[in-house]
């Protein structure tokens, strides 16, 4: 009798430790207070970023109305990038700037529920203060869509939001892949690789958890939406040089003139707009894998 | 009788399998043939945009004049249906070119739009080709994002 009752103490103990490790965890409501945006820098992380790359509609060209509605399959269920445009009622644009901040450092809605990682917050994880601030403040000049966001298609037991908060536990923290001492352009690099431009999630494949294998960063995945595979960046793949890189950034073009085709159309329309020192960056970066 | 009925039901069966995986390495090599010739001409252009190979004017009119060509190819009979990669193997192009044929047709026509931008400024001088190069490969890229699958 005294046994159970001593199990029923851990039991309920243990449930309760288990509900506040998987507790959404925002940022400090005046975490990016002092700080001023700057809506022209915030163009550059926009689209270092790719956000329209996934939510602007299906199929637009319109690339700065992010209305959402683009599907992506996965192995737990398909997800349905929601309208994240300034509208007040059906987007973002009733959120604070910490609440943005939250959303895309630490995976939590202004409600206190987690997102699904298909909104990649574990790169996101990585920005910079002054770099959430200025998007922000782009993000202000951006035009509203009164579409309504769509339900994801996510079948039980990854339904439960709950367990997305013991995923990040294993999954989501802040550090660098690329460790060592870096010169200037391969930590930009490394940012922009790492950080904004998310190419882990697609170029590194996942474990059975559908987390980042690390240990084998970059080395190309299946694709998760259907046939083919993602390729590997590592420079015993990918032979290029430096100079191919960028310009396959910029262009499209591969250096036997081949041209992007699917999801990474979308990344050379963004990268095509940004500095020839930010492509040259990520492909210093990318020489530099292991 | 039962064995007339199974060798005939075989024979139907093997008929059958040839009529459906009907042979399509000639309208692949075609259409891969011609993509090829496009890319060995992009390089040219490219190469030059890019300082890698000398300018030469009458060259650069060449390449974009090899392009306009290949762009008059009537697409028809080298995209027979029944050839994308879900059906036949050898092949990245995907069922929606023929679900949604109106589509693949405007962006090979905007290709040859984009290859006919090409063939006015070409010879031209050096610095009209980066611009050029620039609409080619939007058009290359909205295609290849829609109907062509990842390797």
């Amino acid at each position: 009798m005294r046994a159970l009752r001593w199990l029923i103490l851990v039991a309920v103990l243990g449930a309760a430790a288990g509900w506040w490790m998987t507790r959404a965890r925002p940022l400090p409501g005046d975490a990016l207070a002092a700080l001023e945006g700057d809506a022209v820098r915030g163009e550059a992380v926009f689209l270092a970023g790719g956000c329209a790359s996934c939510h602007a509609a299906p199929e637009t060209t319109d690339k700065r109305r992010l209305s959402g509605g683009q599907r992506f399959a996965s192995d737990f269920g398909t997800f349905v990038a929601p309208n994240i445009s300034p509208d007040p009622v059906q987007g973002i644009g009733s959120w604070t700037g910490a609440q943005f901040a939250s959303a895309l450092r630490r995976g939590v809605s202004p409600e206190g529920r987690h997102y699904y990682p298909a909104f990649p917050y574990t790169a996101y994880a990585r920005m910079r203060d002054q770099d959430v601030v200025d998007l922000w403040a782009f993000w202000q000049t951006l035009p509203a869509s009164d579409a309504e966001s769509q339900p994801h298609e996510v079948g039980f037991p990854f339904s439960v939001r709950r367990g997305v908060g013991l995923w990040k536990l294993l999954y989501l923290n802040d550090g660098w892949v690329m460790q060592g001492d870096l010169d200037p352009t391969l930590e930009r690099g490394r940012y922009l690789v790492e950080a904004l431009a998310h190419c882990g999630e697609c170029h590194t494949p996942r474990g059975p958890l559908g987390g980042l294998d690390t240990a084998r960063w970059l080395q190309g995945a299946p694709n998760p939406s259907g046939k083919g595979k993602i390729p590997a960046l590592t420079p015993d793949r990918l032979t290029w040089d430096a100079g191919e890189i960028a310009y396959y950034l910029e262009t499209g073009f591969t250096p036997d003139y081949d041209s992007a085709g699917g999801h990474m159309v979308a990344v050379v329309e963004n990268f095509g707009q940004l500095t020839a020192q930010d492509r040259a960056a990520v492909a210093a970066y990318v020489k530099a894998l292991p | 009788m039962k064995k007339t009925v199974f060798t005939l039901a075989a024979v139907a069966a093997v008929i059958g399998t040839v009529a459906v995986a009907q042979d399509y390495s000639a309208n692949l090599k075609a259409r891969q043939g011609q993509f090829r010739i496009l890319a060995l001409n992009i390089g040219i252009l490219g190469g030059m945009a890019q300082g890698k190979i000398a300018y030469d004017a009458e060259a650069a009119q060449r390449a974009a004049d090899s392009m306009v060509a290949v762009t008059h190819i009537d697409p028809g009979p080298l995209w027979p249906e029944g050839s994308d990669n879900m059906s036949i193997d050898g092949t990245r192009a995907m069922p929606s070119i023929w679900d949604e044929n109106a589509d693949f047709l405007a962006k090979w026509g905007a290709l040859g739009e984009a290859a006919a931008g090409m063939q006015q400024v070409a010879a031209t001088g050096q610095e009209a080709l980066g611009p050029a190069m620039g609409k080619l490969g939007g058009a290359c890229k909205a295609c290849h994002d829609k109907h062509r699958a990842p390797e």
